[in-house]
């Protein structure tokens, strides 16, 4: 019963430590370094992603989650008018291991994404970033801000994604 | 354990640190990650789905991983709880603590990482380190890592220690056995640019690996040290690739092989080609004898160093995902498979106003053909394998076929075929023994999902989903539906009805109910009722869950 008080201390502890400081914390989280490679094999540092002052959105997904290309393909859909509006661009880290990594590039290609593709196959960049479960989606501002995320997706979701990038878009 | 303060001190002053720093610390501020995840459940037994009641009928999982960096250097912990653990962990789980702790240095060149750690080696056949929680799994690596990038596109990777086996009264358990390997990888493109203005491309590595061990056997001879080497290849050439990796591992007496004194290899081939629209992947997999763990006696999920994928699409609907789900088999499987992906271009006939897209796969995964040839001095027997030698005894074959379509802009449609057969005799997944034939599992699966957006926030899903058998427990239905408000609330209600069970007092209802809510960065989920093991798709999130009956609540956090 001790441990179970412990834990839950703990618990709240962090729940309110979040509260408090979220702010901070948000306008001041990076995206951290871990070194990748995308679909075609270079190596890519994930600190130093970048889009000329411009929002970056960075997606977590897997080929076998349905939410998640879900996701992905209605973000496409509006892909363009968004790129033109805000400048945003999206990078999708799949966290597919080895039995569906190759499944990866067949799917980008075939569903016409035009997003840069990043893979996560042993899941470093997904633990450096605490992401649960996918689809994991955040927001980065022009200065490599982490503004905003949400973990999941549902059909409207990406409305109050493009809000949240229209208000740190520059154009 | 000095490591554990500074860790626990950092994690609380943090905050206070960074709100001070952040005026003038904008590209060089120290940086917090992490996240916390716990799962309680009450729980209550339930024989024919395969869930039981712990003793304490409540359990709680716990977790909470925080990552710190400043400039080059980084350092985290998690922390674990299991009070007691959450069912589909092993019983020897328990207590709170820190179950992985790391600090390491990044530089252009160079990463170091001493404590625990993650990693990977090509496919994995040779190492790979990884957790996967919601299966209980993690085989992390406690002690030294390195990568070295001496030049553009050449990688090389160290790493040595011992592999965790447990976490007991919340201390982390590692394995006796100490693993060492080094892998080194070349790209060629980004090699002083060889290939810059090609669209050739050429990525060459090869790793080595080894485990110590003093193993005894009463009866026979266990060698202490164990190697696993490979070499592997890529070539690209535009939309087209083609990649092989080949591994071998030295003779490893273990109780996964009966103690056989042979060598054991196995390969993966992988050949793409993907444009606008169109995808194609073949691969073709032969492994014999590539169990390999830390200790020759360990069993089960416990000690693996390397890692077989296997050759079959991951099925998230529900009936497909839990009902006869194949795993690969590290013993000795030759496998097969090739997807095709195919978007039917828009404002066409066939593709509608949106297109239409359809995938088609096919897997099969066979019983190698073994070559018996003699007894060593200690009465082993021994037998070789070749490379893609198959006997037709079949593990399991899987053909699907799902074409999804957008009707309109408020409704989308998805139609799936599966055929499966599976071997239950060499893979034992049936509920009912008694009901098999030849001890094959043949079964037919048609599922129906619409996606309708009802409005600007509110959105409804269905599914309708139809398993047909003649053997094992007969016919399955199951109905899905679940309602979405974006971007806070979801709720979902699936009944599962086995509606052909031969036995009539067993045609029963899994029904179970889920409710979550989001908030920031945070998120809460509730279900009730039964849960068969497998992936679990709701709320717009996958998990993969062990059979319950009872209830969950989850909550977890980013931050």
């Amino acid at each position: 019963m001790k441990k179970i008080v412990f834990v839950a201390v703990m618990a709240m502890t962090f729940i309110a430590l979040q509260s408090t400081t979220s702010d901070e914390i948000e306008s001041g989280k990076k995206v951290p370094s871990v070194s990748l490679k995308d679909m075609d094999g270079n190596s890519i540092n994930t600190a130093k992603v970048f889009n000329d002052g411009n929002p970056i959105v960075i997606s977590f997904w897997a080929t076998w989650c349905k939410p998640c290309r879900l996701e992905l393909s209605t973000i496409a859909e509006e892909y363009d008018d968004w790129q033109d509006e805000t400048g945003v661009k999206l990078v999708a880290v799949s966290v597919d291991d080895q039995r569906n990594l190759s499944q990866v590039k067949p799917v980008v290609n075939s569903s016409g994404w035009d997003y840069d593709v990043w893979l996560d196959p042993n899941g470093d960049f997904k633990r450096a970033m605490g992401v649960n479960n996918v689809p994991h989606t955040f927001l980065i501002d022009g200065k490599g801000n982490i503004v905003y995320a949400h973990n999941n997706y549902v059909l409207g979701d990406e409305e109050e994604l493009y809000e949240e990038i229209l208000k740190i878009s520059k154009k | 354990m000095k490591l554990n303060l500074t860790i626990l001190k950092s994690k609380l002053i943090l905050p206070i640190f960074l709100t001070g720093t952040l005026s003038f610390g904008q590209t060089f501020g120290p940086n917090v990650t992490g996240n916390t995840e716990t799962i309680f459940q009450y729980l209550t037994g339930d024989t024919l789905i395969g869930a039981v009641q712990p003793e304490s009928k409540a359990v709680m999982n716990s977790y909470t991983n925080v990552n710190y960096s400043l400039k080059g250097f980084s350092a985290g912990a998690r922390f674990e709880s299991y009070l007691p653990h959450t069912l589909g962990y092993p019983d020897r789980y328990s207590g709170t603590g820190i179950g992985y702790k790391y600090a390491s240095y990044s530089h252009s060149m160079v990463d170091v990482t001493v404590g625990n750690f993650y990693e990977q080696f090509g496919s994995g056949m040779t190492f790979r380190s990884y957790e996967e929680r919601t299966l209980g799994l993690d085989n992390a690596m406690e002690g030294f890592k390195v990568k070295f990038r001496p030049t553009n596109g050449a990688e090389i990777k160290a790493v040595y220690g011992k592999v965790r086996y447990s976490f007991t009264d919340g201390k982390l358990v590692n394995s006796d056995g100490v693993v060492r390997g080094i892998d080194a990888e070349l790209n060629f493109k980004e090699f002083y640019n060889l290939f810059a203005d090609s669209k050739f491309n050429l990525t060459i590595g090869g790793s080595f690996v080894s485990k110590y061990q003093q193993a005894t056997h009463p009866d026979f001879y266990y060698p202490s040290n164990v190697a696993t080497y490979g070499g592997r290849m890529k070539l690209a050439y535009k939309d087209f690739y083609i990649e092989g990796e080949h591994v071998i591992k030295e003779q490893d007496p273990s109780s996964d092989n009966g103690s056989i004194f042979s060598y054991g290899h196995g390969t993966l081939i992988t050949a793409g080609y993907s444009q606008k629209g169109l995808g194609v992947v073949l691969q073709a997999k032969s492994m014999d004898n590539m169990s390999y763990r830390a200790d020759p006696g360990a069993e089960l999920t416990d000690l693996n160093i390397n890692f077989s994928p296997a050759l079959s699409k991951t099925h998230t609907y529900n009936l497909a995902a839990t009902l006869y789900p194949y795993a690969a088999q590290p013993n000795g499987e030759m496998a097969f498979q090739g997807t095709l992906l195919y978007k039917i271009p828009k404002k066409t006939k066939l593709g509608g106003k949106y297109g239409t897209n359809v995938s088609v796969n096919y897997s099969l995964a066979l019983n190698p053909m073994k070559h018996y040839s003699d007894v060593d001095s200690t009465q082993r027997i021994l037998y070789q394998t070749n490379v893609f030698d198959v006997t037709d005894s079949v593990f399991n074959s899987d053909f699907n076929i799902q074409i999804k379509r957008k009707i309109n802009k408020k409704l989308k449609v998805s139609l799936m075929y599966m055929k499966f057969k599976y071997n239950n005799i060499l893979l034992d997944g049936a509920t009912d023994k008694t009901n098999l034939d030849n001890g094959y599992v043949k079964s037919d699966i048609f599922v129906l999902e619409g996606q309708y957006k009802i409005s600007r926030k509110h959105s409804i899903r269905a599914e309708v989903q139809g398993l047909f058998t003649k053997e094992d427990v007969g016919n399955w239905g199951t109905f899905l539906v679940e309602y979405n408000i974006s971007p806070k609330w979801f709720f979902a209600v699936m009944d599962q009805y086995n509606y052909g069970n031969p036995v009539e007092g067993r045609r029963l209802h899994y029904l179970i109910g889920s409710a979550g809510y989001l908030f920031g960065n945070s998120r809460v989920m509730a279900t009730y009722g039964k849960q068969r093991a497998g992936i679990f798709c709701i709320g717009g999130v996958c998990r993969t869950v062990p059979a319950t009956n009872g209830l969950t609540l989850t909550f977890t956090s980013s931050f």
